[in-house]
């Protein structure tokens, strides 16, 4: 879910990442960005115009002074404000102390109403109790049909009947109470917010019912109206919250966004697919991020900060700077990547690779980690800090050394060039705003023999409540951990996005 | 109910904006800026409102625009043009022609398929109801009530039969007694799934196994749709080579401006739009009745 969203700001992301300084201008550019990202994702124009003042102000405020990676200063303020919009808490369900807990689901035409009556059924069904659908949708040809076929499938009892909704859910409560059933769910018309007649209707439902929970039924999908949609129900029903459906496909989710921030309800339920187990409490906290396409990002700051320390990494990225980026350098990341745990939880957690990692076997090979430890271990200093000199004997050596094919020594070797280049385009996309102070890279500048790396630019360097893995921190040097590292896995190698955060 | 009146809501949300700018008489960036939030806000999408403000502010400039009415004229002109000119008639010829009505879940296929069959058989052609819905629980009672109501006969397959056969059942059946037209109803999908996607491709190929000619793909797209409505337009054509739109319920809030984008973007016309719940709410789509009601 969400994927276009995060799809785009991956793009806007990828941009800041590695820029040095924002100044006023850059965070309009960026703020122009994110809001074309949050229109074509469905947001609502008032609440994207809320989010971009919001991070504007934190933007160019305080916060920004003085980091060196602001870039990733504004992901973090996004992520924040967008956390902050959809609420940091699932929402309870707790049942009425006197049965039935009555739940009364309304919303426009083609919603989805009644498949979420029934998914919710077979929810409560699946939590022990003991529901009763209510058909009060006799409008639409066949609906309580439908509904009943559903019912069927998980085993729970149906009440209907013809002539009026509001009696007909005033007559299933008592049936709910007359069976014992302790939970009344009922199904109502699809109604357009601005139909008066309809609108009361199911004011004069919900009267009966006095339901504990009036959820507003909302296709995921639904573009700007979704705000208008919500408030009009809002009005007439005092909903709780929201169930949002039809969310198993793609671009979705700028209503959810709207109408929390509008109408102020939380989303409770989300529906992600056609079979009736597809329907699960929603989880507003992990959302700001998957929105973002961060992964679980804040597991992964914190797990950053426990591991490396500020003052370690900074002097390690200034030695990177200095352009002393080795295989060294890069045995040490994998030492301090190792530290956070497996590395297939860590790679899940590092921005950009989760949509990467989506579609293969994430099955990381802790083993070939060693393998290249191996590898590095077999080699000389020398060809440590500048394996350029690694030819054919070489090669062969240190495969044997290390216990090792030889093609895995040249892929690595391989592995290695492409992440200074990477570095060294980060470094360039960076010149135009500075890293801090005089650690400032120095274009093009040789040092010792062979054609060792000179990132210029800023460099990535973990702050406080900014630290992230492959941002050096290792004893005898730093750097980034760009470029795509190969562990045994083909979907993750290569030119796909840094690792680095940088 | 006039095509204006039905539209009220629409224009309401819209014109509130657009009487803003209407007062002003010089065009600043605040006439900008309010122009764009009223696209923006009616579902337009933000590359289609971009393209439209461009060209408009072009022609103020050459035109000598300077107040906000002259704007807004422009504006109206400029949607007119790019939805003007085109072919919006429901393709017949084949013995019998299939028109197939695909969408996501919910927008409303069965319920375009009854009204649209009413108004065919109305105008004097024999129609049949393919019930290829065959997964949504009661879709085929459903559609059976719409034939009731629209004098058409149904053909249908046991529930969760292969909805490709049950449309060349249908179609077989429309060759063998001489009926003209065949609307074939299938499950809503989500343009996500690629297995759904291909079985629609199936279904639009086996429709043309017999005697049948598929002159018709519908996609039925709800006005509340948001920009997403573009993707399903682009997944839905490859899958099933889309020939046309419904955009239902435009009676609601919704402003329905998905329409320009889609049009304008991806090049498919809309067809029909529904705006209301009456049998005979589904009404051929004219676009200047269409921007007039959302500009006045």
């Amino acid at each position: 879910m969400f994927e276009s969203l995060t799809s785009r700001f991956e793009g806007i992301l990828r941009n800041i990442r590695g820029k040095g300084r924002l100044g006023p201008e850059e965070v309009e550019e960026i703020l122009g960005e994110i809001r074309i990202a949050l229109l074509e994702a469905d947001v609502h124009l008032e609440v994207v115009r809320t989010l971009q003042d919001r991070i504007r102000e934190r933007a160019v405020g305080e916060e920004l002074a003085g980091v060196l990676n602001p870039g990733q200063q504004v992901v973090k303020i996004v992520l924040e404000e967008l956390t902050r919009i959809l609420g940091g808490e699932t929402m309870p369900i707790t049942f009425a102390s006197k049965p039935p807990t009555v739940v009364l689901l309304a919303g426009l035409q083609g919603s989805g109403k009644t498949t979420a009556a029934a998914k919710l059924a077979r929810w409560f069904k699946a939590k022990g109790r003991n529901p009763l659908l209510v058909g009060a949708d006799l409008a639409r040809p066949a609906a309580v049909e439908q509904l009943r076929t559903l019912a069927e499938r998980i085993d729970v009892p149906v009440f209907s009947a013809s002539g009026d909704p509001v009696t007909v859910a005033a007559a299933g409560l008592a049936e709910a109470r007359r069976l014992g059933r302790d939970v009344l769910i009922c199904d109502t018309a699809g109604r357009l917010a601005i139909d008066d007649v309809l609108m009361a209707e199911v004011a004069e439902i919900a009267g009966v019912l006095e339901p504990h929970y009036t959820f507003l039924v909302l296709d995921a999908m639904t573009g700007q109206d979704a705000v208008n949609v919500a408030e009009a129900f809002h009005q007439r029903l005092d909903l709780d919250a929201v169930v949002l459906t039809k969310l198993d496909g793609d671009a979705r989710g700028g209503a959810a966004i709207s109408v929390r921030e509008v109408v102020g309800c939380p989303i409770a339920f989300a529906s992600t697919g056609e079979a009736l187990e597809d329907l699960e409490p929603f989880h507003p906290d992990r959302l700001a991020s998957r929105i973002l396409g961060m992964g679980d990002i804040e597991t992964l700051i914190e797990k950053a900060e426990e591991t490396f320390e500020k003052e370690q990494a900074e002097a390690a990225a200034a030695r990177m700077m200095e352009g002393t980026f080795t295989l060294d350098d890069f045995l040490g990341q994998l030492r301090q990547i190792r530290k956070m745990g497996p590395v297939s939880n860590v790679m899940k957690m590092i921005p950009g690779m989760g949509q990467q990692l989506k579609d293969v076997e994430t099955d990381l090979d802790e083993r070939r980690i060693d393998r290249i430890e191996g590898i590095i271990h077999s080699m000389t200093p020398a060809e440590r800090t500048d394996p350029d000199v690694i030819d054919g004997s070489r090669r062969a050596r240190i495969a044997v050394g290390s216990g090792t094919q030889v093609s895995e020594v040249s892929q690595l070797v391989r592995q290695f060039r492409e992440m200074r280049k990477l570095m060294k385009q980060m470094g360039g996309a960076g010149s135009k705003g500075r890293g801090r102070g005089s650690k400032r890279g120095r274009k093009g500048k040789r040092q010792g023999s062979g054609s060792r790396t000179t990132p210029r630019g800023p460099v990535p360097v973990p702050k406080k409540g900014l630290a992230l893995p492959g941002l050096g921190g290792t004893d005898d040097g730093g750097g980034a951990f760009g470029g795509g590292l190969d562990l045994g896995n083909p979907g993750i190698s290569g030119s796909g996005g840094p690792l680095s955060l940088g | 109910m006039s095509l204006r009146t039905r539209f009220g809501r629409a224009r309401e949300a819209f014109g509130t904006r657009l009487a803003d700018v209407r007062g002003r008489d010089r065009l600043d960036d605040a006439v900008w800026d309010e122009l764009e939030e009223a696209l923006l806000l009616a579902d337009v999408g933000v590359s289609m409102t971009t393209s439209l403000l461009a060209r408009v502010r072009e022609r103020a400039a050459d035109a000598g625009a300077t107040d906000g009415d002259g704007v807004i004229d422009l504006l109206k002109e400029e949607i007119v043009r790019r939805l003007e000119g085109i072919d919006r008639s429901l393709a017949v010829g084949g013995a019998p022609s299939v028109w197939l009505f695909v969408g996501v879940n919910g927008v409303g296929k069965t319920t375009t398929i009854g009204k649209l069959g009413r108004r065919q058989v109305a105008e004097g052609r024999h129609v049949i109801f393919a019930a290829g819905d065959t997964y949504r629980a009661a879709a085929v009672d459903q559609l059976e009530l719409w034939a009731e109501r629209a004098d058409a006969t149904v053909v249908r397959g046991a529930e969760g039969a292969d909805p490709s056969s049950v449309v060349f059942d249908a179609v077989e059946h429309a060759a063998a007694r001489g009926v003209d037209l065949v609307l074939a109803d299938t499950a809503g999908r989500v343009h996500t799934r690629q297995n759904l996607m291909d079985e629609l491709t199936k279904i639009r190929r086996v429709a043309e196994k017999g005697a049948g000619t598929v002159t018709e793909t519908l996609l039925v797209l709800d006005a509340t749709t948001g920009q997403n409505g573009l993707v399903q337009a682009r997944q839905f054509t490859e899958a099933a080579d889309v020939t046309g739109l419904v955009l239902t319920k435009l009676d609601g809030s919704a402003r329905g401006g998905i329409v320009i984008a889609v049009e304008g973007e991806l090049g498919i016309p809309v067809k029909y739009v529904g705006v209301g719940e009456g049998l005979d709410d589904l009404v051929p789509f004219e676009p200047r009745d269409f921007v007039d009601a959302l500009f006045d």
